[in-house]
């Protein structure tokens, strides 16, 4: 089954005509109508004129997380206010979090991409669908939220938390696929067992869309012999709209929709563009966005693309897994934490030392961070009772700031390591 | 300062094997002698509070060892030895609506009680004085 057939199946010159066609307008647009685009392009010495190939896209500059920081929160929106219909935010690094705005035109390619994505994944109007991603201001859980709705399947917007009542709905409604993180299913599973479920007798579930985070092989193999489910990667961050690209039932990696993202895979090292099949870092244009268009932006994950036809009869590129990170970002149950933010939040807390440690590992189900901080020496107090309201003070600023639980650790000056040179403040034991 | 206020140490320890016995050993090594002491523990750190004979001089000490230590004032009520004695002195203390934050007991050669710490101490000498019970002088332990 595909949902739009004719550039699902485009053969991959024409597609590529497509692109070349939408990048000359895009930049055409911007560097016309927009002071932040057309200041870069500037600086880098490059105009519309000098984009008439779909390599010529290597001559644009690259655009960085850093960028949506440093304006925030609206300075790189390209349309008027009223155009806007919709924000996301993400809890940012030093203290300041990522914007990123949509047009109507906006959601409505993120819930194309979507239906195209849910219906590659093998699912029809006949379905019902759990979406156990969280609703708010997070993508994950409204942006798949439309998408099912678009393909018409049954939505049951359950978001995150309460586990028992996501069980117990899952058997009532009859829930014949779910959208969460990995490590949420994980638990989910454990949880249905110390429950009594027996998954496979008790649930009709034959789809699972699992991202957010990273995962493998391993872990497909694990969920699809506990569930009976079929396991499909999901594939996309705010910068892109939100998640937006699944694997087809071939599982193959993930579909890209050639119409709205364009991808380059670079050497880490050198910047060089390389060729398909090349493991590297993900760059990727939106050929299409309104609101808040990217242009060669940085994705940092490590991956690689392909573009040999898929089974399934797709023709567009696929992503592979993502292997990794080019930056320091950390994926604790799919909420992205960068180290910087967790070091901006200790160090505002005027009893804090200069000293922490990072500990991520995996236990069992979930992930775990455990945050180790050197206090003060002033900072000591003879009562256990302020020591743990201490405690309870920094585990608070820092769930304020990463949006995530985390439980610290208080040591007394000279416990941590000290590092010569470039610290090592991160301890991530974790295996995928 | 009032003689009946006794100065307590309280250092430090991380809650791990052999995090005690540093601490022990640089006491031994600025021959600090301790007169009595108390251990607590929460689940990542613990406290050892300690009676010394020179507790200004051994604050220094340990401050130049780079151990966390912190002065804290406390009282010492003279307990008997016979059943009821602890009910009489708490209860003196919660008539007078003064909060015991935490005590442990001890028994030296001159005297025998029980070290409190309290949200007011002076209060606690006052009332504790007026119902006929005996404090421990900092000078007799």
């Amino acid at each position: 089954m595909m949902w739009n057939p004719r550039i699902e199946t485009m053969p991959l010159d024409k597609i590529k005509e497509m692109q070349r066609i939408q990048l000359k307008k895009l930049v055409n647009n911007l560097y016309s109508f927009n002071r932040f685009y057309h200041d870069r392009m500037k600086e880098a010495n490059v105009s519309p004129l000098d984009i008439n190939t779909l390599e010529d896209i290597q001559k644009l500059p690259f655009m960085y997380k850093q960028d949506l920081r440093d304006n925030y929160p609206d300075k790189m929106f390209t349309v008027d206010k009223s155009e806007i219909v919709r924000y996301h935010m993400s809890s940012g690094t030093s203290g300041k979090p990522t914007c990123v705005a949509y047009t109507r035109n906006d959601l409505d390619y993120w819930t194309e991409a979507l239906a195209r994505s849910l219906t590659a994944a093998g699912l029809t109007s006949d379905d019902t669908i759990q979406i156990a991603y969280g609703y708010g201001l997070f993508t994950g859980g409204l942006g798949l939220h439309y998408g099912a709705e678009r393909i018409g399947a049954t939505v049951l917007p359950a978001s995150t938390g309460n586990t028992q009542r996501q069980l117990e709905m899952m058997q009532d409604l009859q829930c014949t696929a779910i959208a969460c993180t990995p490590s949420y299913l994980t638990h989910l599973i454990t949880s249905a067992r110390q429950m009594g479920i027996d998954w496979k007798r008790d649930m009709k579930l034959r789809r699972c869309i699992l991202g957010a985070e990273p995962w493998s092989e391993s872990m497909r193999a694990k969920f699809e012999a506990e569930t009976g489910a079929k396991c499909i990667d999901i594939y996309g961050t705010s910068e892109q709209a939100g998640p937006m690209f699944c694997e087809c039932e071939y599982q193959h990696g993930p579909h890209i929709a050639p119409d709205i993202m364009y991808m380059e895979i670079l050497d880490p090292d050198t910047g060089e563009v390389l060729e398909p099949g090349n493991k590297g870092e993900l760059v990727c244009t939106m050929l299409k966005k309104e609101a808040m268009p990217m242009i060669r932006y940085k994705m940092r994950d490590i991956t690689s693309v392909t573009e040999e036809p898929c089974e399934c009869g797709r023709t567009a590129p696929r992503l592979s897994r993502i292997t990794g990170r080019s930056d320091d970002m950390l994926i604790i149950r799919g909420i992205n934490v960068f180290p910087s933010q967790i070091e901006y939040t200790l160090m505002r807390i005027p009893q804090v030392g200069d000293q922490y440690m990072i500990n991520v590992s995996r236990e069992g189900d979930l992930d775990r961070m455990i945050i180790q901080v050197e206090i003060k020496p002033e900072a000591f107090s003879d009562k256990l009772e302020d020591m743990q309201q201490l405690r309870a003070h920094i585990e608070s600023e820092l769930k304020k700031y990463l949006n995530i639980a985390v439980p610290v650790e208080l040591k007394a000056p000279g416990e941590l390591p000290r590092f010569e040179g470039k610290a090592k403040r991160v301890i991530d034991t974790r295996v995928f | 300062m009032n003689a009946n206020i006794i100065t307590q140490l309280s250092i430090f320890v991380n809650n791990a094997p052999g995090s005690l016995a540093n601490v022990a050993k640089t006491l031994r090594e600025c021959e600090i002698n301790m007169k009595a002491c108390n251990l607590a523990e929460s689940t990542e750190f613990g406290i050892l509070r300690a009676i010394v004979d020179d507790p200004a001089g051994a604050i220094e000490k340990l401050q130049k060892k780079n151990i966390i230590v912190k002065k804290t004032e406390i009282i010492g009520v003279k307990i008997k030895d016979v059943p009821g004695s602890l009910y009489e002195a708490s209860n003196v203390l919660g008539q007078a609506d003064i909060n015991i934050e935490y005590g442990y007991a001890f028994t030296g050669k001159n005297v025998e009680g029980l070290f409190i710490r309290v949200d007011n101490p002076e209060k606690a000498i006052e009332a504790l004085s007026k119902a006929g019970l005996e404090l421990v002088k900092a000078s007799e332990i």
